[in-house]
């Protein structure tokens, strides 16, 4: 029997988290010890590190592929392990009950994977897996055959827009900066994904790092840069230690430093880590702090492409931009453009969250309807509740509200709601999250990030967190929903840069299409979702309490009062609204209004 | 200042101006040796490379990765992005805080046992909410369940 037995351990952070590396050790440790009898199964095992597959939800998963058959494993733990080797590997009998169900495969199919396919697939520190699967031939191909004329053309005709947010057309992008005269030109690639809810760059980087290597080398050929920065989060460490291993490894293989691939250009790329802080995606912002400077943006123009990195002409483009880059130079430009909306072509990764079923990473097609990611792919809300809104484009983006659940997602489908792309976070909210709150959350990031150069942002964004944080305390004014639609429009229309710009979309975006919930904040004094702690009266229900005397254990105020096994009661006078004895009751005897 | 230091110093600037280093890079590698920057290391780098102190401050607390006092031994990183706000970060940091006695802008426990700050986001949202300590990640947390793993690294 000479089978060929792959194990695909998930290696990304959220499998990493979930207890990805235990799972991986107890295989190895379990090979070792059945290997003695079993030798000539196990010497045909390979052991495999894969990046995120997306579902994340699932983690641990574990792939167990035999000859041309793969069977996927969910939630999987160190001590499963010893079963699906002994009944799986040698006995050739899958593990029926920890098979991914049905959901799996729509999660899947819905999708169109142009950046994600190989995540999962190939393990990320090995470059020749990468060359295996057909890497490094779009570089190759643009060296040998296209000028860099060709080159930026054909990404012209394939429609490609930054994935980073703005969604500026990539083609045109590059062809201003090669337009100018100068004696060095930079490419940078913005992997400093700052947006809470958004992990889909760093996924991509840690599961396929040479793919945005060579996008960055077909950039770099095509503007004429020499030498390129990948700007990342420092807070991404296996992002950091992956592309730091895939950058030794292309070096030693000709594909970057002196005459790569044969030809006669040379490009060297860096490492820059970030420093943490937010404002630090915006174009300008990201060169100052590659400078060694504060980040702080400059007005525009001139733009980067005449005038970026001390002074020369830069490009700088997003993770998923430049990965899309090598299957548009394999496949074509037209391939590309057959797939996504009119004016949005190829597709977008999303990271989708919140209260969902299916949380995890996903790549859809642009245009697909919002209701078909949050159902079909997204499985529903969690816990059968209403849905309420999808808020998307992180700090710079708005809450989607039931009524256009049917919009199309792509660049102008969302913009025409008053949300935004972004960078591709998705964060689905059910009828128990207040939007006054998920709009004050967003304005305390944006306040604490917004680097202080330009008044409407510093000052703006301060005051109308003040506003939010009163209307949540139960201080609000009636003059305050005025104040707060002017004041954001004021912000959005006078900040320097795309930070101050946006960061009053998740305000303007809830008080258009929920403003009934700001008025039971101020008018009525009550929070709908019961979320703001203020707001809310907390009573025990004599009728369900057992008087177990978990609550009053709980209460840091001593607001409770009761005999055990008897019905207890809250103090009003007493009571600091925490939510501890709610959360400490097991009878549901604790309610709160 | 010890002559020990000085020549980490030394080392760093030298390295520094091999490598054509700019402030964040020197920042960032005056804090992975100290543990935090220290002033009498900018001093000692304003005179030193005649740069003001001024400049290197502007930076330094222009970013939120740098560190101008000691921290605990353990880092307690409570994320706080949107998925873990919605799912309850905002309780897990106030039952941390109050069992840590940290009071009002306190960070670093008097015993200089932990420290305890969050995070924009981990990106480990499936998980939500998340608590790192160290480099090891607690995912599906409650305040409860995140008291109890804490003990563990009280003793």
């Amino acid at each position: 029997m000479s089978r060929k037995i792959t194990v695909n351990v998930c290696m990304g952070t959220g499998g990493i988290a979930a207890g990805g590396s235990t799972v991986m050790e107890a295989f190895r440790q379990e090979f070792a010890e059945v290997g003695v009898d079993n030798a000539r199964v196990v010497e045909k095992c390979r052991l495999h590190k894969v990046g995120c597959r997306g579902f994340c939800a699932r983690d641990v998963l574990v792939d167990i592929a035999i000859d041309d058959q793969s069977w996927t494993y969910q939630y999987v733990d160190e001590k499963m392990v010893k079963r699906l080797v002994a009944e799986h590997i040698l006995d050739n009998k899958p593990v029926e009950q920890w098979l991914v169900g049905d959901d799996y495969h729509t999660f899947h199919d819905n999708q169109e994977k142009i950046i994600l396919g190989v995540l999962g697939h190939i393990d990320p520190e090995s470059i020749d897996e990468y060359i295996g699967i057909g890497g490094y031939k779009a570089a190759e191909k643009v060296l040998a055959t296209m000028t860099p004329q060709d080159t930026i053309e054909e990404i012209k005709r394939s429609g490609l827009r930054g994935r980073g947010g703005a969604g500026f057309p990539t083609g045109l992008k590059w062809s201003f900066c090669a337009a100018n005269q100068a004696d060095r030109r930079y490419i940078i690639c913005n992997a400093d994904e700052g947006d809470p809810g958004a992990f889909m760059d760093r996924s991509v980087i840690e599961g396929n790092p040479h793919a945005v290597i060579e996008g960055m080398i077909i950039g770099a050929y095509a503007i004429g840069a020499d030498t390129g920065y990948i700007y990342i989060r420092a807070e991404y460490p296996l992002a950091v230690q992956r592309l730091k291993i895939a950058l030794a490894a292309a070096k030693e293989r000709g594909f970057l430093g002196k005459g790569i691939c044969g030809s006669s250009f040379d490009l060297d790329l860096k490492i820059k880590l970030g420093a943490g802080a937010f404002v630090c995606g915006e174009e300008t912002a990201l060169i100052a702090s590659i400078e060694g400077e504060r980040g702080m943006p400059r007005a525009k123009p001139p733009f980067p492409a005449n005038k970026g990195l001390w002074g020369k002409p830069t490009i700088i483009n997003n993770v998923e931009t430049l990965a899309n880059i090598p299957p548009i130079i394999n496949r074509g430009a037209e391939w590309f453009t057959s797939i996504g909306s009119e004016k949005s072509k190829g597709t977008k990764v999303i990271a989708l969250t919140g209260k969902i079923r299916n949380t995890g990473l996903i790549e859809i097609p642009m245009g697909m309807p919002l209701k078909k990611i949050i159902y079909d792919i997204g499985g529903g809300i969690e816990g059968d509740r209403l849905f309420k809104a999808v808020q998307t484009g992180g700090p710079s983006g708005g809450c989607i509200p039931q009524q256009h659940i049917d919009l199309p997602v792509d660049y102008e489908g969302l913009k025409s709601v008053g949300s935004m792309m972004g960078s591709g976070g998705m964060v689905v909210l059910d009828e128990t999250d207040c939007m006054v709150n998920i709009a004050k959350f967003f304005l305390t990031f944006t306040q604490e990030e917004s680097c202080g150069k330009c008044v409407p942002c510093r000052i703006g964004t301060k005051r109308l967190l003040e506003i939010l944080t009163r209307i949540t305390e139960g201080e609000g004014k009636p003059s305050d929903l005025d104040l707060l639609q002017e004041l954001a429009e004021d912000v959005r229309d006078a900040s320097l840069c795309g930070l101050g710009m946006s960061a009053p979309n998740p305000v303007l975006s809830t008080l258009k299409y929920f403003r009934h919930e700001y008025e039971a904040h101020i008018f009525q004094k009550k929070c709908p979702a019961k979320v703001c702690s203020k707001l809310l009266t907390f009573y025990i229900r004599p009728d369900h309490c057992v008087g177990c005397g978990a609550c009053k254990k709980a209460c840091a105020v001593k607001a409770i009062s009761g005999e055990l096994k008897q019905v207890h009661q809250v103090d009003q006078a007493l009571c600091i609204k925490c939510g501890s004895c709610f959360d400490a009751c097991k009878f549901n005897a604790v309610i709160k209004e | 200042m010890e002559k020990e230091k000085e020549e980490i110093l030394e080392g760093i600037y030298k390295a520094a101006q091999a490598n054509g280093d700019n402030i964040i890079s020197i920042l960032q590698e005056l804090q992975h040796q100290f543990g935090y920057v220290q002033k009498d290391s900018v001093e000692w780098f304003a005179r030193k490379s005649n740069i003001p102190e001024a400049k290197f401050y502007g930076v330094l607390t222009f970013y939120s990765q740098f560190h101008m006092s000691p921290r605990g031994k353990n880092i307690v990183t409570v994320c706080s992005g949107t998925v873990c706000h919605v799912k309850g970060s905002a309780r897990i940091i106030s039952k941390l805080r109050e069992d840590l006695k940290l009071k009002g802008n306190e960070v670093t426990t008097k015993d200089g046992l932990f420290t305890l700050e969050n995070v924009n986001c981990v990106g480990a949202c499936s998980i939500a909410p998340v608590v790192i300590v160290n480099e090891k990640v607690y995912g599906k947390m409650s305040p409860d369940k995140m008291l109890k793993n804490l003990k563990a690294y009280k003793e």
